[in-house]
């Protein structure tokens, strides 16, 4: 069953301003978040995923900026601040049509009172290095009920006991000491759960995970995958992740958005994309990763000709085509493929697919 | 001692009988690579890091050896001892020679380890900070060969122009700077500069680990053409058990310094013995949702033992679901369990352990 709309992302462009000229690292990028559901957005290194995320939060970095297209956010009603502070929405779809706010993120100020007051309160993000991503100078503690004490009126007592609550519910052992540790004391995989337990402080109804797992190992990354399934049961958020690995999406995710050079190469559910894939750029992506069993007696891999172009030097026409075995020429260098429906969410962008 | 008779069957078994010693390229017996901790102002040492604790382990002539394990486990440790890059704790590193002497390459002085770093060759893991930035590629690749007086003037040229050739560049950029070439790219400048002098073994550290996906593919074929063309024998260091499981004939799982097994690339996984193998197998998220449902996934608990005060007994116990009494008090010793493959558990034999089918279930 469909869930609620939670992110509408509608021809999203986010471009940045450099002296060698303008990146176009998100070009037109639409796509839909639901709640409870986990999205991946998936592509290689400079394909724009990272930047979509950010656009949403609207922590671009200089001198980044959104120019076009609006991010619209369904605002969930709360149920109540008080308890444990669960979201409602959906109960039996009745409800569907109540009076859900939307607010269209990209038009507000980066600085404005409005987009900070939705920054780790309705979206929060936890980040790939969180060693980086922590303050070093502060305690496990502080970090957490700075958070907390913004944007709720606990009490320094009330939100400390509130952090400790998370920090065993994000499986640290000891919370009550661990309070007063700081990142550099913990592992790799502890400070990942810090952050987890840090972006749940305030019961978002999405979290942004933007490779939570590249940087530590694959047993802790099992863990930390397995964490985050639970807490989405449990509290009920979107998730919205971030990765590279194709693995991680086919664990994880409900719906994928495959990205490549700024835009949507193919966005759908996650069996069709894994066992349907449509556009040349998935399809390849998909035969060139070893799987463990089924590569073993293969003797190559298929792997795409050449390499992501420079983003200064963007193709004309589809993003892909200089790499892709399906080149039309004549057409794929002069039209960028639009989004062709397939079915409910469910599009590609590829000029094979016209005449369906 | 017991584990280097073991590792001597265990290499002419998987050489069906058939293998001379003249064989075996690398030769590690009982290598230990400790780091000191030091403390207060005249830099006492007050213990040590046991990076690489008493590991043996053999190449052969030819094959592609995967070094696996989580970071902290010592397989860049290990490697870099191969190459010599530290000094030994403790140990040797026999290396067959091209008379076919093994010569032990622990105790060598820099100047005596000359010839034989023209034989050890290594590619880094990072394609961004293993490339001079300040040298054109025609230095980066080709100063091994001035160094070693192999090539010179028109004739290096020529030869850097082969080797970019050779791994997919155009000989035409030479005189460009790193900073003008992709990761993928860097990477294949890396690979061109191990293989320059002709090496016999290349110890490839991560090798793919910072690339992307359809690029890293690229990278693999090619490190697998070479190996064919240039009779390459690799150590293929890495966290990435399906790149391991494409790319070699026999892996090393490494767990706080030690080898926990030891097999054909193929058994290990099929028919792992050791517990913290079978785990690392089921972490591995498989690209396939419809497995998910099937999954029986193992999550170990905590966090990989710290090398400097690992746990007693087997270090992997505090994390192993089957642990029993034993496994705090006794170290197990690396056993062959079956003819070439080894496994370090007192239980090996009677548990049953879950490797992955070949259709990619676990199972």
């Amino acid at each position: 069953m469909e869930t609620p709309v939670l992110i509408e992302i509608k021809n999203l462009k986010t471009h940045f301003f450099l002296d060698e000229g303008t990146v176009q690292a998100v070009n037109g990028v639409d796509f839909t978040i639901h709640q409870h559901k986990t999205l991946c957005v998936v592509g290689e290194s400079g394909c724009g995923k990272s930047v979509t995320a950010r656009s949403i939060l609207q922590i671009v970095d200089q001198p980044g900026r959104i120019v076009e297209g609006e991010i619209l956010y369904h605002r969930p009603d709360r149920l109540s601040t008080a308890g444990n502070g669960e979201w409602t929405s959906d109960e039996a779809g009745a409800s569907g049509n109540s009076t859900t706010e939307i607010i269209d993120l990209a038009a507000l100020d980066p600085r404005g009172r409005e987009i900070r007051a939705i920054r780790g309160q309705d979206i929060s993000m936890i980040f790939q290095e969180p060693m980086t991503s922590l303050s070093p100078i502060h305690t496990v503690g502080n970090q957490i009920t700075e958070a907390i004490k913004l944007h709720t009126d606990m009490l320094d007592d009330e939100a400390d006991e509130h952090a400790v609550e998370l920090l065993r519910r994000v499986g640290i052992p000891r919370p009550e000491e661990r309070l007063e540790t700081y990142p550099f004391e913990l592992s790799g995989g502890m400070r990942q759960r810090v952050m987890i337990a840090m972006a749940l402080s305030c019961n978002p109804a999405l979290l942004i995970a933007d490779e939570p797992t590249t940087a530590v190992d694959v047993t802790t990354q099992a863990q930390i995958l397995e964490l985050l399934e639970e807490l989405q049961d449990e509290f009920g958020m979107a998730i919205m992740l971030i990765t590279h690995d194709l693995g991680v999406v086919a664990e994880m995710a409900d719906d994928v958005v495959v990205m490549y050079l700024g835009q949507v190469a193919e966005r759908g559910d996650v069996d069709s994309i894994f066992h349907d894939p449509k556009h040349p750029y998935t399809q390849s992506l998909l035969k060139s990763i070893p799987r463990l069993g089924v590569s073993r007696n293969r003797q190559r891999l298929d792997s795409i000709r050449g390499m992501v172009p420079d983003p200064y030097n963007r193709p004309t026409g589809c993003m892909f085509g200089p790499r892709c075995d399906h080149f039309m020429p004549g057409r794929c260098d002069a039209v960028n493929p639009p989004a062709i429906p397939l079915g409910p969410e469910r599009e590609v962008h590829c000029l094979l697919y016209e005449d369906e | 001692m017991s584990e280097q008779s073991t590792n001597g069957q265990q290499l002419s078994t998987s050489e069906n009988g058939s293998a001379a010693a003249g064989d075996i390229l690398l030769d590690v017996k009982n290598l230990q690579k400790w780091f000191p901790i030091t403390a207060g102002f005249f830099r006492r040492t007050i213990g040590h890091v046991k990076a690489v604790d008493d590991i043996s382990f053999q190449v052969l002539q030819g094959e592609t050896v995967g070094l696996v394990g989580e970071s902290g486990c010592g397989k860049t440790t290990a490697g870099r001892c191969i190459l010599r890059a530290y000094d030994l704790t403790g140990g040797q590193i026999y290396f067959q020679n091209h008379d076919g002497k093994m010569v032990d390459l622990g105790p060598l002085s820099n100047n005596e380890m000359k010839p034989y770093r023209q034989q050890v060759r290594m590619i880094f893991q990072d394609p961004f900070n293993s490339l001079n930035p300040r040298m054109p590629v025609i230095d980066i690749v080709g100063d091994p060969l001035k160094i070693n007086k192999v090539a010179a003037g028109k004739e290096l040229e020529d030869r850097v122009a082969s080797l970019l050739a050779r791994v997919g560049l155009r000989p035409e950029y030479m005189r460009r700077y790193p900073h003008a070439f992709s990761g993928g790219e860097r990477q294949r400048i890396g690979i061109a500069r191990a293989l320059a002098l002709d090496p016999r073994l290349v110890v490839a550290d991560e090798a793919v680990s910072a690339l992307d996906v359809s690029v890293r593919a690229q990278i693999l074929n090619l490190i697998k053409d070479l190996q064919e063309e240039f009779n390459l024998t690799y150590i293929f260091v890495s966290h990435d058990l399906s790149v391991i499981e494409y790319i070699c004939d026999r892996v090393v799982v490494m767990y706080v310094g030690k080898i926990v097994e030891v097999a054909e690339t193929e058994e290990l996984f099929a028919q792992p013995f050791h517990p913290y193998t079978e785990a690392l197998l089921s972490a591995v998220p498989n690209p396939d949702p419809r497995m998910r449902q099937q999954k029986d996934r193992i999550v170990l608990e905590g966090d990989v033992a710290d090398p400097a005060n690992p746990p007693s007994g087997c270090y992997f116990h505090p994390r192993c679901r089957y642990v029993q009494d034993q496994c705090s008090q006794e170290t197990p010793d690396l056993r062959e369990i079956a003819p070439g493959h080894f496994a370090a558990c007192h239980f090996a034999e009677e548990l049953t352990l879950a490797g992955v089918t070949a259709s990619g279930e676990l199972g």
